[in-house]
């Protein structure tokens, strides 16, 4: 906006100031109504959700579920659409921090005197563009269930070495579901594909020792599991096991 | 060339003067007591100035056509008070230990009266503000009233949106729940991969380099006493801003300026 166009928008905009009605009762009046829907929605969700509390904290536990308050979701799916690993860091913080960047500098870059959404086509589009990316990106967070269960049919190289190690194998891969890996990766069918990288044949890319440094020392996000391997060693052995089998 | 200054007109012509010896002001006991809300406004007025600021906020003009979509902000900031309220009253029986949390939370949910429907409030107001604060967000944006002269209220507000995520965030934790729990070491573990700062923001939050008995006191002092201020004085300023610069009109009113300011139009005779 040059600086006619500054004076011109001051002048429109005080005539209508100057036709329009007080702030008081007019606008409160207003303003109240809408405080008494909001006061009424919350009594409502309170009294019909109710504040139920989870099993309590308990960090050497393997039965969780990451799962973040719903309107983070958008930012959570982010880290699995964006897949590669070398790319995570852009997921988690790049590409929020330049949406917020973006986000607080608009009145400065969009400097254009029109204010009619159907004549700022750039603007308008971009800003339902984002509505609905976040919108799908919330529905595939409220969508993607964190799977508790992996069926994985046990692998030839496994049974040929015996019951018992078919019986590990299983104790692994019920330690692995219950741990909440499928939330984050994929097992064959099971699971979401994202942000981790699937481990349906992770124990040909990598040793078992080197899984077990994984877990113990894992990269952000994911949670790193030494808790359990002091509190329960043979469950830890187990989950590395089972993930040394999958190839 | 000099104007002629005219006399100033009287406050209030219609009222004739009071007759030479009568007092002014109310008489006995009845009429002091009738005036006392009037003169203890006088006092403080007198002391503070405060009432024309308050007139300058609450009798300042809106737009002709504004509509409902103008309401979310203060919406908002209802929500935000209920949060507060509520979280006043949490906050007496809550104790942030790593030990005591998860009990006090089901003492509150239990045995406090009226315990789970404030809890509950709580928890869904929170929900309620974000969903305010971003419909609010996206009416500024697809009106443009974040345009000339309104900048500065536009940065203002995306600090309070981000406040507020920071708020949800933090209260997430509280309740030490096994999905709070989780979900906050994840969530500390997503800021540490972020470049520069990212390190250095994990271990403030978590207190040390590990997930510690420290780390709930730490979200607690954030998520009640130095965000909660920070959106407070924030919102100050906000609003003082929308009292200062006016409440935006609908982008397609346009404005038509009084029958007598309208310029005429001279035709010269050639």
């Amino acid at each position: 906006m040059n600086k006619e166009q500054k004076e011109q928008y001051l002048r429109d905009y005080g005539t209508l100031k100057s036709q329009g009605k007080p702030f008081f009762p007019y606008a409160v009046a207003k303003d109240s109504a809408m405080a008494i829907v909001v006061m009424a929605v919350i009594i409502a969700m309170s009294i019909v959700l109710g504040a139920e509390l989870g099993p309590k904290a308990d960090p050497t536990s393997t039965t969780y579920t990451p799962r973040p308050e719903w309107y983070f979701f958008f930012l959570f799916e982010l880290l699995r659409v964006i897949k590669p690993p070398a790319l995570v860091p852009l997921a988690t913080i790049g590409v929020p921090t330049i949406c917020l960047i973006l986000l607080f500098l608009l009145p400065f870059y969009d400097r254009g005197p029109e204010r009619r959404p159907e004549r700022r086509p750039i603007a308008t589009t971009a800003g339902i563009f984002v509505v609905c990316a976040i919108g799908y990106l919330t529905y595939l967070g409220a969508a993607a269930g964190p799977p508790t269960q992996i069926d994985i049919p046990v692998p030839a190289n496994v049974s040929s070495q015996g019951p018992e190690a078919v019986a590990n194998f299983e104790a692994g891969s019920q330690v692995v579901a219950q741990s909440g890996c499928a939330a984050c990766h994929k097992f064959g069918e099971n699971g979401n594909s994202g942000p981790g990288p699937s481990l349906t044949k992770i124990g040909a890319r990598l040793p078992a020792q080197a899984i077990q440094r994984t877990l113990l020392n894992p990269s952000a996000p994911m949670p790193s599991f030494s808790a359990l391997s002091e509190e329960s060693p043979t469950q830890f052995a187990q989950m590395v096991g089972f993930l040394a089998a999958l190839k | 060339m000099a104007k002629i200054k005219l006399p100033a007109t009287p406050s209030n012509p219609l009222s004739s003067p009071k007759r030479p010896g009568k007092k002014y002001g109310p008489s006995g006991v009845m009429g002091h007591a009738g005036e006392a809300g009037v003169t203890a406004v006088d006092w403080i007025d007198e002391r503070t100035s405060l009432s024309g600021g308050l007139r300058w906020a609450m009798f300042r003009k809106v737009p002709k056509g504004t509509n409902w979509f103008y309401t979310l902000g203060s919406a908002t900031m209802f929500a935000f008070l209920s949060q507060a309220v509520t979280g006043v009253f949490l906050a007496m029986y809550y104790d942030p230990s790593a030990t005591r949390a998860y009990e006090s939370i089901q003492y509150i949910n239990n045995d406090v009266f009226l315990g789970e429907f404030v809890h509950g409030m709580h928890r869904w107001g929170s929900s309620v503000m974000v969903i305010l604060i971003f419909l609010h967000m996206g009416r500024t944006f697809f009106f443009g009233a974040y345009k000339y002269p309104r900048e500065l209220n536009w940065v203002i507000g995306v600090a309070l949106l981000v406040m507020t995520m920071t708020m949800s965030f933090s209260g997430y934790l509280l309740p030490f729940d096994q999905r709070s729990y989780w979900a906050t070491i994840v969530g500390v573990n997503i800021n540490g991969t972020g470049p520069l700062v990212g390190p250095y923001l994990s271990e403030f939050l978590r207190a040390g380099p590990y997930f510690g008995a420290t780390t709930l006191s730490r979200f607690y002092a954030i998520h009640m006493l130095m965000v909660p201020g920070a959106i407070a004085a924030l919102m100050g300023f906000h609003l003082y801003l929308v009292a200062k610069l006016g409440t935006t009109a609908p982008p397609w009113i346009k404005a038509k300026p009084p029958e007598e300011l309208r310029e005429e139009k001279v035709t010269v005779d050639p």
